[in-house]
């Protein structure tokens, strides 16, 4: 009885290892361990053997039935292995080949750049408020300190809204053709100190290359006891080296606006030519022309006027003072993403805005 | 303003300083120069002075003549000449071979049907003065003493025909430097070159023609009183509005009209006008010069010798120069005469007392008006001529004085007129009215600029501008004193407080260094975006996070775009804004919805071939209502709006991560088919809340194909929310809600339900029942056709169960979807399938 387990024995593992795929194994172990098979009947029928012989075969029986199943597990992980190293390698792809395709989606490039400088305002410490897109003359001229013959107040320069019957009041509307209106609702609602930007779309009759008669701008408005020139500089420098790089300067260069006096233009160090109005190649730098700047903003201290116009004690010119601007979103954009047309952004082909989603 | 550098150099010293330097010290000093202009021929040496010595027709064309020119040189150069009036013993004007002309041709040696040219016998219009083209300019009759001028010698040693022109830019609160003596001042005061005095002074007279230097005559001073009085005989100016504080006249007589001096046909034309006969060029001369306006009548036609300024009443008509007659409105300026009107006041001269070539006797208008009303009427009319835009700032009245006395001079020099009577002068101003002289505090410089300077450094700076500055207080201490300024006339307008004097010190003394600061009080903390401006972000965000790709329409659109809409005109959103002054009829009204934004984009991408678009913008739109919170502006709001190429569910799920991102959760559609630009039965109000709560924030949908089919579009759909309503509703915050340590239990329903029962109503009525241990249930398919009874859907319901605290017992789990199941039929008659 023992000699023909041991048969069965070496007859299994023999086959196990001969054995060349995890199905020929699942076949051998159905064959020597399966319900039919003889080694396991053995085992079962071990009660029935005289009583000396059952410990002895039942040992065997077992222990010949363990060996054979654990050569069964040993041999079926050795070639699990090898099939699914031969079913990656049958698996290899081209990487090459492209990804699936994803809808692909982005902000408008106007969008990007709106929140870039907002971003910046706001860790100066400005607040980000809006305001409406029709406004009175009122607070898009009058407030302002705009002289009745100031030419922005041209048809020309402004778009004016037909009279309405539907809307109550003898006063003439117009869309606002800067975010400015917004520094004396600003100071109509808020105590002093303000610090704030009004990011916006404004309106003026103008269309070429350069001009869109809708464009957006970011005014800012600082007002507190003891806001300078100087503290406009400062600031501005910050703005400018965040958005054009650490190594730019600024220089200040006098204007005229109806509501800031004095008034400045602000100037950027070109950050094509670093400034030198030259490229490396010796060629004149085309984006600043050669001169080394680039007009970004105008801005200036608040005209006392439009100080007096808030109406409110907490704005007397005498007890507070502060600076004001207004810089283009486009006009930034241009600068940072060599853009020449502007009129491409209002077309709005995805195409090119996907090329900077 | 075009300043010719020779010409503003006889006002200001420029030795050493090139138009370049000029600019750039003009630039940041507050005047910016547009552009740097050549005028006249690039190469001014090569120009020289010829003498016709023979003039042959051309062997082989009948137009052309071989001419033989001394120009210096040991022999005669052969020159071919087409011009009618070349002639034998003319004084002429010969570019040399070498010579760039205007507009970049350079003149070389050449063979004109077989004879060769050595130079071109230049025309006036050729060498940058003017326009006359009918031929070769004949100095010996243009240029008084040219017949002695030897030949060869250079063009510019007699006529300064070519110049350097810096075109600035003026603001418009400088008026003064529309004149070339303020923009010689601002040059003196910017680069430290000496002023010179003005040419309507005494002292300033004698440099102030380069031909022909004379003393002046009486009332060529503009600083003394006119010797001659205040009367001429036969002509009386009465002014009958406060509009014209100041009117002055003077009578010249033995006129002959005719060309100015070239010189000044020269400068003329390097500052860019054209000139015209020497009469009116002397007004246009004397213009530049000053700043002021003036106007010439023909003595003899003005009617009855009497001129009378006044408003006019409204429809008055008036023939004006150009030949049109306009009609005017109430409070417009005219001059009559005593045949009735004869000049629109400070804007145009009218036709019927114009200079013409037959006037002997000039009558010279200088008069100071009211800025805005010539603005108002040179704007309506679109007349902004040199004079009117001159007039609409509102001029100091002493500058009349100034032009009076230098036209007064060169009518004299140039045109030979002598002058009879005096000045008359009507109006108000009083010239012994004088303002206060305004104070400037030391300290308060430097508290605005954030940088300090000395009185005596102000002092300098302000009296460089011709302002004049006394020290109230000398001996007080750096910082403590205060200054006593004087506004000199011609800045009167512009300079009226403190901060307008401190800007001047700004401008020319601190701007250039001035050390940047920050503000030394800042805020405590730092500053955020808003909770809605960071809910308008996200909103933003998720769509992008979608594959939406945003884009910026146009805020205008055309007044048919509520008809392609299929709007009709009751409907609200017809009410479009309309501007007065459009761009053209494609942008006329302001958009009532950015549907037709999107709808445009949409189409634009298609036409190029972009397919599959998914796009959205976030932007303003407008109605023609009250707006609630400003009842006298028009509705105005703030909508986000999307368009994909795909169905209504498409554009839901949209919707669904749009208010997943703003953390609004209580939001339901309703179906309607009342939205004229959405598919009937494929559309939806957006709502927020519930019970009398609820507000419809926006709309759902597919565009309704007919509107599709206008922009061109296959189905597109779309959602449009107003942001304005719903952004208040975005949540700060989510509270933390635990996920629950117990297993939830799942199970499928599949529910027959009468078509008219939406999956909202089946699905509140399964959560009804569901209970506190319902957790979600949602509709995951809907299926009509084979198996499902005609008039019926069937939906498949995917509910999930849990407790918080336990795991669910067979018992409660069945116990709840029986619960469901009974729900189901009692209130939506659903039926559970198979």
């Amino acid at each position: 009885m023992q000699e023909r387990i041991a048969e069965l024995r070496a007859a299994g593992e023999a086959a196990v290892a001969a054995a060349t795929t995890t199905d020929q194994l699942e076949e051998l172990r159905v064959q020597h361990l399966g319900r039919k098979a003889e080694l396991p009947n053995l085992l079962r029928n071990v009660s029935d053997l005289p009583p000396a012989e059952r410990g002895i075969v039942g040992k065997a029986a077992n222990q010949a039935r363990q060996a054979l199943q654990a050569a069964i597990d040993a041999r079926v992980a050795e070639l699990a292995e090898a099939e699914l190293d031969a079913k990656l390698v049958a698996d290899r792809v081209d990487v090459t080949l492209p990804g699936k395709p994803e809808p692909v989606g982005g902000l408008h490039l106007l969008t990007r750049v709106r929140r870039d400088i907002e971003d910046i305002f706001l860790g100066l410490g400005f607040d980000v408020v809006e305001g409406p897109e029709t406004e009175t003359v009122h607070y898009n001229f009058d407030a302002l300190n705009h002289a009745a013959n100031h030419p922005a107040r041209d048809p020309g320069d402004t778009f004016y809204l037909a009279p309405s019957p539907r809307l109550s009041g003898d006063i003439q509307r117009l869309l606002r053709t800067h975010t400015s209106p917004m520094q004396v609702r600003t100071m109509e609602e808020q105590d002093p100190p303000v610090a704030v930007v009004v990011p916006g779309r404004v309106y003026r009759p103008d269309s070429d290359a350069t001009h869109t008669p809708q464009f957006h701008q970011v005014e800012g408005l600082w007002i507190d006891v003891d806001i300078t020139l100087a503290d406009l500089k400062g600031v501005l420098l910050s703005v400018a080296r965040s958005i054009f790089g650490a190594d730019r300067d600024i220089r200040l260069r006098p204007h005229f606006f109806p509501f800031t006096e004095p008034s400045v233009e602000i100037d950027v160090s070109c950050h094509l030519c670093g400034g030198t109005g030259r490229l490396r190649s010796g060629e004149r730098c085309p984006l600043c022309k050669g001169t080394g700047w680039i007009e970004i903003l105008g801005s200036g201290m608040v005209d006392p006027n439009v100080l007096s116009a808030v109406g409110r004690p907490e704005y007397d010119p005498e007890r507070v003072q502060g600076f004001a601007f207004g810089m283009g979103i486009e006009r930034i954009a241009m600068l940072r993403y060599g853009l020449t047309d502007l009129r491409t952004l209002y077309e709005n082909d995805v195409r090119l805005l996907e090329q900077y989603a | 303003m075009k300043a010719p550098l020779k010409w503003l150099g006889e006002y200001v010293d420029l030795t050493g300083l090139d138009a370049a330097e000029v600019a750039a010290r003009l630039n940041v000093t507050g005047t910016e120069l547009d552009r740097l202009i050549h005028h006249g021929v690039e190469t001014p040496e090569t120009v020289v002075v010829g003498r016709v010595l023979s003039a042959e027709q051309h062997p082989d064309a009948d137009r052309l003549r071989v001419c033989q020119v001394d120009i210096g040189g040991e022999e005669p150069s052969q020159i071919v000449c087409g011009a009618p009036n070349v002639a034998q013993g003319l004084t002429v004007a010969v570019a040399t071979v070498g010579t760039v002309m205007p507009g970049g041709m350079k003149i070389k040696k050449a063979k004109l049907r077989g004879q060769v040219s050595l130079g071109m016998i230049c025309s006036a219009r050729e060498l940058g003065i003017g326009e006359e083209h009918d031929g070769i300019l004949a100095l010996n009759e243009a240029l008084p003493g040219a017949e002695d001028v030897a030949p060869g010698t250079p063009l510019t040693s007699v006529l300064e025909h070519a110049d350097e022109v810096l075109d600035l830019e003026i603001t418009p609160n400088r008026p003064d430097c529309l004149g070339l003596y303020g923009i010689a001042r601002e040059v003196a005061a910017a680069t430290g070159a000496e002023l010179r005095p003005a040419p309507w002074t005494a002292a300033g007279a004698p440099a102030a023609v380069a031909s022909g230097t004379s003393a002046p005559g009486p009332g060529e001073d503009a600083d003394a009183p006119d010797p001659a009085g205040d009367a001429i005989d036969g002509f009386a100016v009465e002014v009958r509005t406060p509009l014209c504080p100041r009117f002055t006249a003077r009578l010249f007589e033995g006129v002959t009209v005719g060309p100015s001096p070239l010189w000044m046909q020269a400068r003329l034309s390097a500052a860019g006008m054209r000139p015209i006969n020497n009469v009116v060029d002397v007004t246009n001369y004397v213009m530049l010069v000053t700043g002021q306006p003036l106007h010439a009548f023909d003595a003899d036609r003005v009617a009855g010798g009497t001129l009378v300024v006044r408003e006019a009443a409204e429809g008055e008509e008036l023939e004006t120069l150009d030949g049109t007659t306009r009609a005017l409105r109430a409070g417009e300026l005219v001059i009559d005469d005593a045949d009735g009107p004869t000049s629109l006041a400070a804007v145009m001269g009218g036709a019927r007392s114009e200079v013409h070539e037959g006037t002997t006797r000039v009558l010279l208008e200088v008069a100071s008006w009211d800025g805005p009303t010539i603005h108002r009427t040179a704007q309506r009319l679109s007349l902004f001529s040199e004079a009117a835009s001159r007039n609409a700032k509102g001029l100091a009245p002493e500058q009349a004085s100034w032009a009076q006395a230098l036209a007064t001079r060169l009518l004299r020099e140039t045109v030979g007129a002598t002058r009879v009577g005096g000045t008359i002068e009507a109006g108000t101003w009083d010239p012994n009215v004088v303002a206060p002289p305004l104070t400037v505090r030391e300290a308060r410089v430097e508290r605005l600029l954030g940088a300090a300077v000395s009185r005596p450094r102000q002092t300098e700076l302000l009296e460089a501008l011709g302002f004049v500055v006394t020290d109230a207080e000398p001996d007080a201490p750096a910082g403590a004193g205060t200054l006593q300024v004087i506004v000199p006339a011609e800045r009167r307008a512009d300079v009226t407080r403190e901060v307008d004097l401190i800007e001047e010190v700004a401008r020319l003394g601190v701007v250039a260094d001035l050390e940047p600061t920050l503000p030394a009080r800042r805020r405590p903390s730092s500053a955020r975006l808003t909770p809605r401006q960071q809910a308008r972000r996200r909103a933003e965000d998720a769509l992008v996070g979608r594959g939406l790709q945003e884009v910026v329409g146009w805020s205008f659109t055309d007044a048919g775009a509520a008809g392609r809409l299929g709007l009709t005109a009751d409907d609200p959103r017809a009410a479009a804004v309309v501007l007065q002054n459009p761009l053209s009829e494609d942008q006329a009204v302001l958009r009532p919805t950015i549907l037709v934004s999107l709808l445009d984009i949409a189409r634009h991408n298609r036409t190029r071939g972009v397919e599959g678009l998914r796009i959205f913008e976030t932007g303003t739109v407008f109605r023609d209502a009250p707006d609630p919170t400003r009842p006298d502006m028009p509705f105005e709001h703030t909508a986000i709006a999307a368009l994909v190429q795909d169905d209504v569910f498409a554009a839901k799920g949209l919707l669904e991560a749009l208010f997943s991102a703003l953390r609004i959760e209580n939001w339901s559609v309703e179906a309607t088919d009342e939205v004229a630009f959405l598919h009937p039965g494929r559309a939806a109000k957006v709502l927020v809340g519930s019970g009398a709560e609820q507000v419809q924030v926006g709309l759902l949908g597919e565009v309704h194909p007919r509107v599709a089919g206008t922009w061109d579009l296959p189905r597109v759909a779309t959602f449009l929310v107003d942001l304005d309503k719903t952004l208040p509703l975005a949540p700060e915050s989510r509270p933390f809600r635990p996920v629950g340590q117990f297993p939830d239990a799942r199970f499928d329903l599949a529910v027959l339900v009468p078509d008219d029962v939406t999956a909202a109503r089946t699905v509140a009525t399964a959560r009804k029942a569901g209970g506190a241990l319902l957790e979600d249930v949602a509709v995951f398919d809907a299926y009509r056709g084979k198996g499902v009874p005609e008039g019926q859907v069937s939906l498949a319901l995917h509910v999930r169960l849990r407790a918080a605290d336990r795991t669910l017992t067979d018992e409660e789990i069945g116990g709840t979807r029986d619960k469901i199941v009974a729900a189901l039929a009692e209130k939506v008659g659903g039926v559970l399938r198979g």
